[in-house]
């Protein structure tokens, strides 16, 4: 079985976000696997030796997200597919994927239910529908029923729906479909040695352009206030 | 500019989402513009003419409604009903379901889509919207260029003017869409308000030792009519189920009010809360990072304050 994972490069979650130029000012910031890519990869990890499966890892970005590849090199994938190009936008980044999908015949196509950093949650949608197979998110949880079928949860307002569906399917992941790896020693010195290949992007007209970065603004101070203006404070709601 | 807004129901009204997404657009139709709801899941016209409420001229729904919520047939039913009805700009209330449906439903109509937009568009600037990025961090704005457009809301983002009109409600007769992926079972709590539609909430953390003292966060959060929520290591070590829990990895929420019980206001939970219109908090610890971006807040015991407030209420 073949399984791609689609993983982003984005700021750490812990990051104090800044914008310079109309740009996020990366001075300082460490760049991570996605939190919710980082579910799926564990997920295609867990599926290596449960399925049998190999698992490619695939990111759209220029030179400098090759250490977050490694890395996921290092937790388990076994192969590493960089797509030299800016990931400027949802599409641009689905019709990148989309293509490497149709050339490779995959059984699975596993990525975060979004981004963390534009937070689109667009492109488990548009690849599933480029590729006319089913895409669901978020994706709970993911279980083998059969050689081909597979249970699926997920969740919604609420509460959480289970479906049946064959492969190939596209699912956007969230916690809880597996626990996050860390990478170990022997995991960090196989990587080097694993294929990480770089393939030029192909274009894509109409794309949509984030401009004027501002932040939220700042809430002025806090008031403390008693139990008995609370409750009255609530009763104004 | 002619506006499809796809809506849902429940308990016999039109959900709060929904009816924001309405009253979203009538803005950009303007008040010459032509604004069509769609409801999939139910056709029960004395809820649905309600919708005029909001400012749609016409609600569309299936003879046979279509409920069980599969996410390629609500995008192929969207698709063929926004080009049979000429519809520009399709707008969908942010919810599990519309999230997950919109960029196939752009795919099909070869539309532009943004998502989480918290603003109307702006005209001047060619169809330029404001979103939120950065997981609630930052706003950046998109134009999009296509001659069809979609676009998902956040909640709360417009206060509805609502008025007495009745829409006039259709039900289409369109054939069965069949899919490829079968719904065995849907869980849901019931008679709880929910979670992401709620204009309450009152959420509870570590602060709260474990799942038996969640009684009086269940009182207090029945008493003013809001949903419960959790912080991500309650939920994580199965005290509250994974969908009440608010933050960077779980659900984002943006309510009127937000009550933080036992919180202590970790980066990754604000990232979830932090487009709350008022933000409280009760915390014993009057270092706790939460009273940094909190509106109002009280230093205390949690079993002493919620209740003793309980009572008060």
């Amino acid at each position: 079985m073949k399984i791609l994972v689609c993983i982003s490069h984005v700021p750490d979650t812990t990051t104090k976000i800044k914008f310079v130029n109309d740009k996020l000012d990366t001075n300082g910031v460490q760049f991570i696997i996605g939190p919710y890519d980082d579910y799926a990869l564990s997920k295609a990890v867990d599926l290596k030796s449960e399925k049998n499966a190999t698992v490619t890892v695939l990111n759209v970005g220029k030179p400098e997200t090759e250490p977050t590849l490694r890395k996921a090199l290092a937790i388990g994938a076994d192969e590493a597919i960089r797509i030299d190009a800016d990931p400027i936008d949802a599409y641009f980044v689905a019709v990148q994927i989309a293509e490497f999908a149709k050339q490779n015949q995959y059984d699975l196509i596993l990525m975060g239910r979004e981004s963390v950093d534009f937070n689109g949650g667009l492109v488990h949608g548009f690849v599933g529908e480029m590729l006319g197979i089913p895409s669901l998110s978020p994706c709970m949880s993911l279980e083998f029923v059969g050689e081909r079928t597979v249970r699926a949860t997920r969740e919604i307002e609420g509460g959480k729906e289970t479906l049946e569906l064959e492969l190939p399917f596209v699912a956007g992941c969230q916690e809880p479909i597996a626990e996050w790896k860390i990478p170990n020693m022997r995991g960090i010195m196989t990587a080097k040695n694993k294929p990480l290949k770089v393939i030029s992007a192909i274009s894509v007209e109409n794309v949509l352009v984030h401009r004027n970065f501002s932040l939220v603004p700042e809430r002025s101070a806090c008031k403390m206030i008693s139990v008995e203006e609370l409750a009255e404070l609530i009763k104004k709601f | 500019m002619k506006s499809l807004v796809i809506i849902e129901t429940e308990n016999q009204q039109i959900k709060t989402s929904s009816a924001e997404a309405i009253f979203y657009g009538r803005q950009v139709s303007g008040t010459s513009g032509e604004v069509i709801a769609l409801c999939l899941h139910s056709n029960d016209s004395s809820v649905l003419e309600t919708c005029g409420n909001f400012g749609a001229n016409k609600v569309l729904a299936l003879a046979s409604p279509h409920k069980e919520g599969d996410i390629m047939i609500t995008a192929e039913y969207v698709s063929q009903i926004a080009r049979d009805f000429a519809a520009e700009v399709i707008i969908l209330p942010r919810t599990s379901l519309n999230d997950a449906v919109a960029p196939r439903i752009a795919v099909k109509l070869q539309a532009q889509v943004v998502s989480n937009v918290v603003g109307l568009p702006d005209f001047y600037n060619g169809f330029t919207v404001k979103r939120s990025i950065y997981t609630g961090k930052a706003f950046a704005e998109v134009t999009l260029t296509s001659p069809k457009k979609v676009l998902t809301i956040k909640k709360n983002i417009l206060s509805v003017e609502k008025s007495n009109q009745k829409a006039l409600v259709e039900i289409l007769s369109i054939p069965a869409i069949g899919s490829k992926v079968k719904l065995l079972e849907r869980q849901k709590s019931e008679g709880k308000i929910l979670l992401p539609e709620a204009d309450k909430v009152v959420s509870g953390g570590r602060g709260l030792k474990g799942p038996e003292n969640w009684g009086m966060i269940e009182t207090l959060a029945q008493k003013i009519g809001a949903a419960t929520a959790c912080s991500k290591p309650v939920s994580d070590a199965n005290w509250r189920p994974h969908h009440e829990h608010v933050g960077q990895t779980g659900i984002k929420i943006s309510p009127n009010l937000y009550i933080a019980i036992g919180i202590s206001g970790a980066i990754q939970h604000l990232a979830g809360v932090s487009s709350s219109k008022t933000i409280v908090v009760i915390n014993k610890d009057p270092e706790a990072p939460f009273f940094k971006v909190a509106d109002y807040g009280i230093v205390g015991d949690a079993f002493e304050i919620v209740p003793k407030l309980n009572s008060l209420l």
